[in-house]
């Protein structure tokens, strides 16, 4: 079954645009990035969008679909009504190329704020060992495709751009979260998530989590045990107590503060 | 809405605040409408110091009762006898600040109450913000110690749920007991599936495997933890239920309903 799909496509460039109406023949099982590039193949030659695998794995299509962060890839055409116009536009948060396209580089830059891993020295045979049940906890981490859609629904930067020199967003967030579970990192980042990636701006809104394509529990798994991480650093007089006579918490060994 | 947000220079010119098409507006007004009528009704029983307490039940809202309170309500002595205004406003400052700072009433009410921001995509209408970076909100890192006074309360309130099954002459089992126990049970379902619990418990470690009993507590917590929203709504509402219970036997509205 075919039918005319109506669509409304933002159109321009950092200088300006606006919404084009469109109309564009579509098929039953389609997604929203097949009636993208079907109107780029018969109707706008020159539309740019961004695009990869097609199947929600790299992270390359995100946009926004009725005005919801959305991987075009990934939004299918049976949620919505035959009758019903959809808005495609490009993520409002980041800087806008031409059409679908957007600058993100803001997150690469996020990303070189972040320092690595850095893993103390191996055991007496060579090897790094980690038991399975530490190694298991990041894997929901690993899981993220660097979509940026929970940066782009992130309300600090995306309604506040002056935000963002200060503000490392949630998919960094992730990583903080990660490295500070991991057995073998001996970085303690819970100051710097604090004072450079400023985690404290979250209000926990939990957008994040909301847009995640791959599920993953942003805000619940990493967000706030990262800010409890913090809590436990600056805000708690029992810890302050416990260093200040020599009980210090012996998971921490080893670490030092970046 | 100042050109600083989605209206920033650079960004996509769409203009619009947002695009959404559902009833994104719902969620937000449902969270506004019944937590503020819950606040309404908390703060007038709150300061009515009356009909909190019918043999053998007492209000949770007035739990433990440690001010000028009626004959036979304190349990635990009477160590603010002089305090002048009502007895609930001893306690309440503990239940309260746990449900302040707890992580899911944050989201709550920063998008029901304050729009920061209304719903995903929906862009604020504040032109600036900082977040919790700042008083009063930075307090909100203050959860885990009123986690710590949520259990001390949570206990009191089961021994409350004991005591009601009591009566001067024997046993006893009426509606206000399966009240207060379903209350009860709410009250440790919220209590433990917060996430400052999951983080005492066993989320702060960094070698799950070195601590395999917290690790265990964890996961349990954890599982808890995916419902922390409903505990949150439904122990609000039994709170309530059981404080409305319990004042109109008080005040003589209704009778017991009695089982054995």
């Amino acid at each position: 079954m075919t039918y005319q799909l109506k669509m409304r496509v933002w159109r321009g460039d950092d200088s300006g645009g606006s919404l084009q109406d469109f109309a564009v023949e579509v098929s039953e099982g389609e997604v929203v990035l097949d009636a993208i590039h079907r109107l780029q193949a018969t109707q706008a030659g020159d539309l740019a969008v961004r695009w990869n695998c097609k199947a929600g794995k790299c992270g390359s299509c995100s946009a926004e679909v009725n005005g919801k962060p959305r991987l075009m890839c990934m939004t299918r055409l049976s949620d919505f009504d035959p009758a019903e116009t959809i808005t495609v536009t490009p993520m409002r948060t980041f800087p806008v190329i031409r059409d679908l396209v957007t600058d993100v580089s803001f997150n690469y830059e996020k990303a070189r704020e972040l320092p690595g891993v850095e893993l103390g020295p191996r055991d007496a045979d060579g090897k790094r060992r980690m038991m399975q049940v530490d190694v298991e906890r990041g894997q929901e981490f690993r899981k993220c495709i660097e979509c940026f859609l929970c940066q782009n629904t992130c309300h600090v930067v995306r309604d506040h751009e002056e935000n963002k020199p200060a503000f490392a967003g949630p998919r960094f967030f992730l990583r903080y979260a990660e490295l500070d579970m991991h057995p073998l990192d001996t970085h303690d980042r819970r100051a710097l998530a604090q004072d450079a990636a400023g985690i404290g701006m979250c209000n926990i809104t939990k957008c994040c989590t909301e847009v995640c394509p791959e599920n993953i529990k942003i805000t619940d798994n990493a967000i706030i045990p990262m800010k409890e991480r913090v809590a436990d650093r600056k805000f708690d007089p029992l810890v302050w107590l416990g260093a200040k006579i020599g009980i210090r918490h012996k998971d921490d060994e080893g670490r030092t503060e970046m | 809405m100042a050109a600083t947000g989605v209206d920033a220079p650079g960004r996509a010119a769409i203009g619009a605040r947002t695009l959404r098409t559902d009833r994104w507006w719902l969620s937000p007004l449902t969270t506004f409408v019944v937590f503020s009528a819950f606040v309404v009704y908390a703060t007038w029983r709150a300061f009515a110091d009356k009909d909190y307490f019918v043999e053998p039940y007492l209000s949770p809202f007035y739990s433990p009762c440690l001010g000028d309170c009626v004959k036979g309500s304190a349990d635990f002595g009477t160590p603010f006898g002089g305090f002048p205004l009502s007895a609930a406003l001893i306690i309440l400052i503990f239940p309260l600040g746990f449900r302040m700072s707890c992580y899911y009433y944050r989201k709550a009410y920063y998008r029901a109450f304050w729009l920061s921001p209304p719903a995903c995509a929906v862009a604020e209408p504040h032109t600036k913000y900082t977040g919790e970076t700042r008083l009063p909100l930075i307090l909100n890192n203050l959860h885990r110690w009123f986690w710590y006074a949520a259990v001390v309360v949570a206990l009191i309130l089961t021994w409350d749920v004991l005591l009601s099954f009591q009566e001067a002459d024997g046993g006893h089992v009426g509606l206000g007991t399966l009240v207060l126990l379903t209350n009860v049970v709410l009250i440790w379902l919220y209590t433990l599936s917060c996430h400052s619990c999951r983080h005492a418990v066993g989320g702060r470690l960094r070698h799950f495997s070195k601590h395999p009993v917290r690790y265990r507590m964890w996961t349990w917590v954890s599982r808890l933890n995916t419902r922390h929203s409903l505990y949150a709504w439904l122990s609000l509402f039994s709170v309530a239920i059981a404080d409305l219970y319990i004042m109109l036997l008080a005040n003589g509205t209704i009778s017991e309903a009695r089982f054995f």
